[in-house]
C-alpha cells in the first residue's frame, strides 16, 4: 500500500519538473529576455549590463538551475505592466476565482450525483429520460451561451440579478449556476452509466439472491463501486478550480484568475501567464495525485497492484 | 410428501418476446434435481424468475410456492427472507460473482446477519466455521482478504459457504463449475455432494453438461426455447431418452472410452425467441417430426413411473432409436 | 506409414513476468521442453488445463511466436525465420482457427468477403476463379451463398465458426492449428462442428494440432493424444487407448473429473489442492503437491518421458522407474 501511494508521488513530481522545463523551454524560446524587457531600443551596453545582473551571459543549464531555484523560492518574475511580481497578481485574485468555483463545485455535486444515481434506478423512467436530455443539453451548449442566456432571462427579462460586477452576493449567482449547471450535467452523465454499469454486474444479483434488502443493495454494494469511475471526473473537476473559469469571469466582468490570464495574454504580458500556468499545472497534478489515492482507497485490486508489483 | 418447491406454470416475457412458456416442476425435501439444456433453454431464466431476480422489465407470471406458500408475488421483505434464507443461490463466473471491493469477512458476515440470530464475535466465529467447512485454508487471516486475492475454484467455495450462511433447504447452483478446471470442477462438485449429505439440502443444479448433471443428479429435466420437453430419474434418461432432443444431445456427446461413432449432430439451430416456430419449437430440427408436430406444442405428459415427455412423437422416435442401436 | 509434417523437439519458452516500474521479476515457463511429431493426415490432441501450456505451443508450433530453445520442422524444412519470404511460403501452408470466432471476424464485412480475403492476399486465381473458389469453401463447411452475404452478426456461433474454418481452408493449407474451436458452442452446434471437421479432414488430408480442455472432443477428433501439465507432456498414446487407459496419476485424475452420463460420483479421484501456477512451478516432478501417489523421489527428480509400451510415453517414476515394479507386485 506504501509502494502504491510512494510510486504515484515520484509521479506527480516527475510531472511538475516536466512542466517547469517546459516553461523553461517556451521562455527561452520566445526571444532574449533582455530585448523583451528593455525594448529593441535599449543601448547595448544596458543590455549587457542586463544580462549579467540576471544571468543571461551563463550557459544554459546553469540558467536552469537558477529558473528552478527561482520558481522554488516563488520568484516569478515581475509583471511588465505594472512591475509588481506576477506571483503576488495572480494570488490576490485567486479568492474571487474561488469565490465562483468552489460554491460551483458544491452546486454540481449536490445536483449531479444524485440525479446520476437516481436515473440510474429509475432506467427508462420519464425522470431517467428529462435528466438524460437535462444532461446533454448542459455540456453541449457552451458556457459562454449559457452565460448569455442566463443574462438575458434573469437580468435583462426580469430584472432580478445583476449581469456583472462584483459587488456582492447577488452578483456571484449567475456566474456560479453558469458553471455548476454544465458541471452538473457531466456528473450525472457520468455517474448514470458508472452506476448502470454496476448494477449489471454479477455482484449485484449474489448480494440480491442472498437476501440483502434492495436499498442496501444499492448503498453498501453498488455505491462503493460506483464510486470509483466517478471520482476520476471529480478529480478533474477539483484540477479546473483555479482556471476553468476563464470564460464565465470574462463574460460576467467578474475579476478572477481567469480574467486576469485573458488581460496578460492580450497584453503579452509573459511572466503573468507563465506564474498562471505554472499554477494549473500545480492544482492539476494535485488533483490527479488525490484521485489517485483515492482510488487506492477505494479499490483493493489497485492497492494490491501497486504492492506486489 | 408435499413438496418443498412447486413451480407452475411459470412464464417469462422480455420486452413482450417470451422466453418461458410455463414451466411445471416440482422438488422435494433434500432431493437433487438437474435442469439441462442449451444457451436461450431458459433454465437459468426459471430459477432467477422463481426468486424475483430477474430485472424489472421482465414480465413473469405463473406460480412458485415454497413449502406451500406463494412467493411469486410475494412483498420484498418476504422474498429477502426467502433468498439466501430458504433458498440461496450460486452462479457461474466466479471472478465477478463478489462485491470485489469488500472483504471476505464483510460479504460473509452480511449474509450471517441478515439470516441468523448472530451479531459480534458470535459473527466473525461462524464466518471462520463456514470457511472451514468449505475447505479455505488458513480461514482466519483469509477472511480479511479481497475477492481478488483468490482462485477461481476457491472464490467459488467461498460462495458456497456464503449459500450455507443462512442454513438453507434448497441450493440453486447455477453452471456452478462452467468457467473451472476440470480437476477444480471435481473438488466443486464433490463438497456439493458432502455438503448436501450432511445437511440434507435439496439442489437444483443448472448446467449445459450432460455428465455433470447425470453424476450429480437423483432427477434430470430437459429444457429446450423455454419449455421442459422431458423429465425422468437420472439414470433412466440416460439409458433410455424418450424426447427427440434428449436423444440428440446425449448422440451428441463423444465418448471416452469405447468404439468411437460419428456424433449424431442435430441440424440447426436453436430458434431465436422472437422468430417461434408454430407448434412444437423442436420440430425444425427433429428427424421424426410429423404434420401434427407443427400443430400445437405438445404438453409435458406423465409416462409411468416418475417420468414425463412433451412429444407426440415419443414413440416413434424411440423405437427409430433402439432400431439404431439394435443394427 | 506416412512420414511426419510438424516435428517439434524439446520447444521451450519462457516468458518474464513483471508489473509496474520497479517490480521483481518472475520466470514463467510456459512451455518446457516439449517434443512430439504429427504425421500427414493425422491429428494430434493436446489436452491440458488452464496454464499448461498447450496453446503456447500450438503457437510456437504455428511460428507466431520462436522458440527460447528447440525446433520446429515442417515438412522437413526448419520455420524459416519469421517475415521473410519462405517464411510466407511455409506460413500459407498452415493455418489456425481460435475459439472465439467472433474476435476473429471483421464485423463490418460481409463473411464471405472474409472468406476470399486470404485468396486476394495471396493472389490466387482470377477475379471470377476466387468467386467460384469462395462459394467451394462455403458449401464445404455447409453453409449457403445466402449465409455468405450476412454480417458476422447475424450468423450464429456454429455458423461463425464454420465461416472462419472456410476461410482458413482458403489457401489450401496443408496443417491446420485448432486451439478450442468447439468450446465456446451448445453440445448440439459442438457436434456439428465436430462432425465437419473430421469430414473435411479426410476429404482433404489435412494434418491438426487440436488443442483442447474438452478430453472427449480431444478424444474423438484425434489420433495420437499428448496430455500436458504446466508446460510439459507427461503422457501420450493413441486416443482410442489413453484415456481407457490412462497411466500417469494426472491423466487418470483428469479422466476420471470428466463427467460421464450413467455413472456416479463414486470413486471419483478428486485431486487437492489449487490449479497449478506456471510462475511457481513445483521442484521436480510439477505434479507432486496435488499427486496422491508422489513418493520421495518425485519431489526432486524430474520424470522424463519415457516409452512404457509401442504407442505409449508417461513421465512419472511411478510407472517408468524401478518404483513401478513395486507397485505392480504391491
Amino acid at each position: 500500500m506504501g509502494r502504491y501511494f510512494a510510486i504515484r508521488i515520484a509521479r506527480a513530481l516527475l510531472t511538475i519538473i516536466l512542466v517547469v522545463t517546459f516553461a523553461f523551454v517556451v521562455l527561452r524560446l520566445s526571444g532574449d529576455p533582455s530585448l523583451m524587457i528593455l525594448g529593441p531600443e535599449a543601448p547595448p551596453e544596458v543590455l549587457a549590463a542586463f544580462r549579467k545582473a540576471w544571468g543571461l551571459d551563463d550557459p544554459i543549464w546553469m540558467q536552469y538551475v537558477d529558473y528552478f531555484g527561482a520558481i522554488a523560492k516563488g520568484e516569478l518574475g515581475r509583471s511588465m505592466r505594472d512591475g509588481r511580481p506576477a506571483i503576488q497578481l495572480v494570488l490576490e485574485r485567486i479568492p474571487a476565482t474561488l469565490a465562483l468555483t468552489l460554491p460551483a463545485f458544491a452546486f454540481k455535486v449536490a445536483l449531479g450525483i444524485p440525479a446520476g444515481i437516481y436515473a440510474a434506478l429509475n432506467r427508462g423512467s420519464a425522470i431517467d429520460r428529462a435528466v438524460m436530455i437535462t444532461a446533454v443539453a448542459g455540456f453541449t451548449v457552451p458556457s459562454f451561451v449559457l452565460a448569455l442566456l442566463l443574462v438575458l432571462v434573469f437580468a435583462v427579462q426580469l430584472g432580478w440579478l445583476p449581469s456583472g460586477g462584483q459587488e456582492g452576493w447577488r452578483h456571484a449567482i449567475l456566474p456560479i449556476a453558469t458553471l455548476g449547471l454544465g458541471g452538473a450535467a457531466v456528473l450525472a452523465r457520468f455517474t448514470r452509466s458508472a452506476m448502470l454499469e454496476v448494477l449489471g454486474q454479477p455482484y449485484i444479483r449474489t448480494a440480491s439472491a442472498k437476501g440483502v434488502p434492495w436499498r442496501k443493495v444499492v448503498t453498501s454494494h453498488a455505491l462503493p463501486n460506483a464510486a470509483i469511475p466517478t471520482v476520476t471526473v471529480l478529480g478533474f473537476m477539483v484540477g479546473t478550480l483555479i482556471a476553468g473559469a476563464v470564460v464565465v469571469e470574462s463574460v460576467f466582468a467578474w475579476p478572477g484568475v481567469g480574467r486576469l490570464l485573458v488581460v496578460a495574454v492580450a497584453n503579452r504580458d509573459l511572466a503573468v501567464v507563465q506564474c498562471i500556468l505554472l499554477l494549473v499545472a500545480l492544482t492539476m497534478v494535485t488533483s490527479n495525485l488525490i484521485v489517485d489515492f483515492l482510488y487506492g482507497f477505494l479499490d483493493p485490486r489497485l492497492r494490491a497492484k501497486g504492492a506486489h508489483a | 410428501m408435499s413438496p418443498l418447491v412447486s413451480i407452475e406454470g411459470l412464464s417469462v416475457a422480455f420486452n413482450g418476446v417470451p422466453v418461458l412458456h410455463g414451466v411445471d416442476l416440482s422438488l422435494r425435501k433434500g432431493e437433487a434435481i438437474g435442469l439441462v439444456g442449451e444457451s436461450g433453454s431458459g433454465k437459468s431464466v426459471t430459477w432467477l424468475a422463481a426468486l424475483g431476480l430477474l430485472p424489472r422489465h421482465a414480465r413473469v407470471s405463473g406460480s412458485v410456492r415454497l413449502d406451500g406458500r406463494e412467493i411469486l408475488s410475494a412483498p420484498a421483505a418476504t422474498l429477502d427472507q426467502v433468498r439466501g434464507g430458504r433458498v440461496a443461490m450460486i452462479f457461474q463466473d466466479p471472478a465477478s460473482a463478489l462485491n470485489p471491493v469488500l472483504t471476505i469477512r464483510k460479504q460473509l458476515c452480511e449474509a450471517l446477519a441478515l439470516h441468523r440470530d448472530l451479531s459480534g464475535d458470535a459473527l466473525k466465529v461462524e464466518a471462520r466455521r463456514l470457511l472451514d467447512l468449505v475447505g479455505i485454508p488458513d480461514a482466519a487471516r483469509r477472511l480479511s482478504a479481497y475477492p481478488h486475492e483468490f482462485s477461481g475454484g476457491q472464490v467459488q467455495r467461498i460462495m458456497i459457504a456464503m449459500a450455507l450462511a443462512g442454513n438453507p433447504d434448497l441450493l440453486v447452483a447455477d453452471e456452478p463449475t462452467t468457467a473451472l478446471d476440470a480437476t477444480i470442477q471435481a473438488q466443486i462438485l464433490d463438497l456439493l455432494s458432502q455438503i448436501r449429505r450432511e445437511m440434507g439440502m435439496a439442489m437444483v443444479l443448472i448446467s449445459h453438461d450432460l455428465g455433470v448433471v447425470a453424476e450429480n443428479c437423483d432427477r434430470v429435466a430437459v429444457m429446450y426455447a423455454g419449455r421442459i420437453v422431458e423429465e425422468a430419474p437420472a439414470t433412466a434418461l440416460f439409458d433410455d431418452p424418450w424426447h427427440p432432443y434428449a436423444q440428440g444431445l446425449i448422440g451428441a456427446l463423444p465418448p471416452l472410452d469405447g468404439p468411437r461413432r460419428r456424433l449424431t449432430a442435430i441440424p440447426g439451430t436453436v430458434p431465436d425467441p422472437s422468430k417461434m416456430p408454430a407448434g412444437c419449437a423442436f420440430a425444425p430440427r427433429c428427424t421424426v417430426a410429423s404434420e401434427q408436430c407443427g400443430v400445437g406444442a405438445p404438453s409435458l405428459a406423465p409416462l409411468g413411473d416418475a417420468r414425463a415427455v412433451a412429444c407426440i412423437r415419443a414413440e416413434a422416435s424411440r423405437r427409430a432409436l433402439l432400431g439404431i442401436a439394435a443394427e | 506409414m506416412s512420414a511426419p509434417l510438424v516435428e517439434v523437439s524439446a520447444i521451450s519458452r519462457t516468458y518474464t513476468m513483471r508489473s509496474g516500474m520497479f517490480g521483481r521479476s518472475t520466470a514463467v515457463h510456459a512451455v518446457d521442453g516439449v517434443s512430439f511429431s504429427i504425421r500427414k493426415g493425422e491429428t494430434l490432441g493436446l489436452v491440458g488445463e488452464s496454464g499448461s501450456g498447450k496453446s503456447t505451443t500450438g503457437r510456437i508450433v504455428l511460428g507466431l511466436e520462436p522458440p527460447d530453445a528447440g525446433e520446429v520442422r515442417f515438412d522437413g524444412e526448419p520455420m524459416a525465420a519469421p517475415g521473410t519470404r519462405e517464411w510466407r511460403a511455409q506460413r500459407a501452408r498452415m493455418q489456425m482457427i481460435f475459439q472465439d470466432p467472433l474476435g476473429a471476424l471483421d464485423r463490418r464485412l460481409v463473411v464471405a468477403e472474409q472468406v476470399r480475403e486470404p485468396l486476394d492476399i495471396h493472389g490466387l486465381g482470377t477475379r471470377a476463379e476466387r468467386e467460384v473458389r469462395v462459394q467451394e469453401l462455403l458449401r464445404s463447411v455447409e453453409l449457403s451463398a445466402q449465409h455468405g452475404r450476412r454480417y458476422p452478426g447475424a450468423l450464429s456461433g456454429g455458423q461463425r465458426q464454420r465461416i472462419v474454418l472456410a476461410r482458413a481452408l482458403a489457401t489450401k493449407p496443408d496443417f491446420l492449428v485448432c486451439d478450442e474451436p468447439v468450446s465456446a458452442l451448445d453440445v448440439s452446434i459442438q457436434a456439428q462442428v465436430v462432425n465437419l471437421l473430421a469430414d473435411l479432414q479426410a476429404q482433404l488430408g489435412l494434418t491438426m494440432l487440436f488443442i483442447s480442455h474438452d478430453l472427449r472432443v480431444v478424444r474423438q477428433i484425434s489420433n495420437i493424444v499428448a496430455v500436458m501439465y504446466l508446460g510439459r507432456i507427461v503422457e501420450t498414446g493413441s486416443a482410442d487407448d489413453l484415456f481407457a487407459r490412462p497411466q500417469h496419476p494426472y491423466t487418470q485424475a483428469l479422466v476420471s473429473a470428466s463427467p460421464a452420463p450413467g455413472r456416479r460420483s463414486a470413486g471419483r479421484i478428486v485431486l487437492s489442492g489449487d490449479p497449478p501456477n506456471p510462475a511457481a512451478r513445483p521442484s521436480g516432478c510439477a505434479f507432486h503437491p496435488r499427486c496422491p501417489l508422489a513418493i520421495a523421489r518425485c519431489v526432486t527428480e524430474l520424470p522424463a518421458l519415457a516409452s512404457v509400451a509401442s504407442d505409449r510415453q508417461v513421465a512419472c517414476h511411478l510407472v517408468t522407474g524401478p518404483e513401478a515394479q513395486s507397485r505392480d507386485a504391491a
